[in-house]
């Protein structure tokens, strides 16, 4: 038997392509939903009200801290156990949007906090509010110094769609999984997987390399 | 360099790669070694078991203990080649790593609920039949699903990734919606968090889950014949003639029927 015959991808691609759909989704619902969720986290974290610190504080310690494949078990096994009827898909994209949000959230954070306090000393002691120091001084130097950790969290959160596969999520992993199972050709089928997951990642480590250089113009 | 530090140079090197040689041939020659005597040179069987399937081979929590069908049968092979039971060592396997463990010769057989199939029988050999299951349905009590032909395409029918019950059910329920999970316990965990409306593979692992919860029950009888094989490497027919020899001795003794009573509850048939 041939380990590297490639022949039979071609038998499968509509499952590749099922599975792609679905990995696509997950990554596009999860950047989409961890970016929000993610941003209001870190306003909790440096708004200048402690309750709301602790609580953003407490979000983060909790959810970075635990393994993501939990975070998933909890919404595909906890939440039905509550008598909420959910998918697998979605069960697993809440996980995953839930997790890199308290990566988006520290990121966020530490490149609020990066901006010298000189910057919001001065706009403050010039007339500006709290919420136009933010919007006019801080946030727009923060973007420059967020972005490539940003972009690293959502990088790790298209490969983190994998973990999809273990719940039947339908994903591109998952369909893998499957095919090498019934036909025994991991090497031409995880390859192709491989090449896929470059296919989102690459455009996406561009993407940011792009932004980061038109906001370094800015200047 | 002076002479003599380059002869002492030359010297060295020819012994280093007489070594070398010789791990080299060492190390080839190993990797054929016939399994038979394999095991008994190292006086123990290394067995491939489940150790999440109720009856066959499940590991108690409290004693880490595994036993069932399987074990015994592990057990008495053990003894056959090695005239000791206890000369056994137990590997945990899943449907998804069982063929790479065993030609990696990480383990010496499978005894592992495995189905004997024309694709299988690709990669490895197989023992006679040990076992003759058939795949069921396992419902939630008073579920509306009777058997086969309440399946529709608003069923979902939960299963594991690369076994023949998900192919079977492909196409005996072409309609249903098919969920594979990573093993049974998986599965059956996500039946019970009301993840799908029934879960399928053979009856055998199904009866273990409804003894586990007595809320679940099988439906609709057997609708395949999925006869269990032991799996051996390539390449060893010894083996494989010591295996069948054994069946054959174990169901001419009653040796057979009172071990498959006492895991399944039912003399076989």
């Amino acid at each position: 038997m041939n380990l590297w015959d490639f022949s039979i991808l071609i038998d499968y691609w509509d499952d590749f392509m099922a599975g792609l759909g679905r990995t696509v989704l997950a990554s596009l619902l999860g950047l989409i939903g961890s970016l929000v969720l993610g941003t209001l986290i870190a306003i909790l974290r440096i708004a200048p009200f402690r309750i709301l610190n602790v609580v953003g504080t407490v979000y983060v310690e909790f959810i970075r801290n635990i393994p993501l494949l939990v975070t998933v078990f909890f919404f595909f096994l906890g939440v039905p156990a509550l008598g909420i009827a959910m998918e697998p898909f979605t069960a697993g994209t809440l996980g995953l949007i839930v997790y890199t949000a308290a990566f988006v959230a520290e990121s966020i954070r530490a490149g609020i906090q990066a901006v010298p306090s000189g910057q919001s000393e001065a706009a403050r002691s010039s007339g500006l509010s709290y919420i136009q120091t933010m919007r006019y001084i801080i946030l727009p130097q923060a973007v420059k110094i967020v972005l490539p950790a940003i972009g690293n969290q959502m990088i790790n959160l298209v490969k983190n769609s994998s973990v999809l596969a273990v719940i039947a999520g339908l994903d591109l992993m998952y369909y893998a999984d499957i095919i090498n199972l019934k036909t025994f050709k991991g090497i031409p089928v995880y390859t192709l997987v491989a090449l896929f997951y470059l296919l989102l990642t690459i455009p996406l480590s561009q993407a940011v390399h792009y932004m980061e250089r038109r906001f370094a113009k800015s200047n | 360099m002076n002479r003599k530090l380059s002869r002492t140079f030359r010297w060295s090197a020819a012994v280093l790669s007489l070594i070398i040689m010789l791990i080299a041939a060492g190390c080839g020659s190993s990797g054929e070694v016939d399994t038979l005597e394999a095991i008994k040179k190292r006086g123990k069987l290394v067995a491939g078991v489940k150790y999440d399937t109720k009856l066959f081979g499940l590991q108690d929590p409290a004693t880490g203990q595994v036993e069932g069908f399987d074990i015994d049968m592990a057990k008495a092979l053990a003894k056959k080649i090695l005239g000791d039971e206890t000369k056994l060592e137990l590997k945990e396997v899943t449907s998804k790593t069982r063929i790479d463990m065993l030609r990696n010769g990480d383990i010496d057989i499978i005894i592992a609920t495995m189905t004997i199939t024309e694709e299988r029988k690709e990669q490895v050999d197989f023992s006679d039949v040990y076992f003759e299951a058939g795949q069921s349905l396992l419902v939630k009590k008073g579920s509306p699903i009777t058997g086969l032909e309440s399946l529709n395409k608003d069923t979902k029918v939960l299963t594991v990734k690369g076994s023949t019950s998900a192919q079977n059910i492909r196409e005996k329920a072409p309609d249903a919606e098919i969920l594979e999970f990573e093993n049974y316990q998986d599965a059956f965990t996500a039946l019970r968090a009301g993840q799908g409306d029934a879960l399928t593979t053979d009856n055998s692992i199904l009866l273990g889950m409804q003894k586990q919860d007595p809320n679940y029950e099988l439906v609709g009888g057997n609708f395949t014949d999925e006869p269990y094989g032991m799996a051996i490497k390539k390449g060893n027919p010894e083996f494989v003639k010591t295996v069948n020899e054994l069946l054959k001795e174990m169901k001419e003794s009653g040796e057979y029927d009172r071990l498959y009573e006492q895991w399944m509850g039912i003399k076989p048939e």
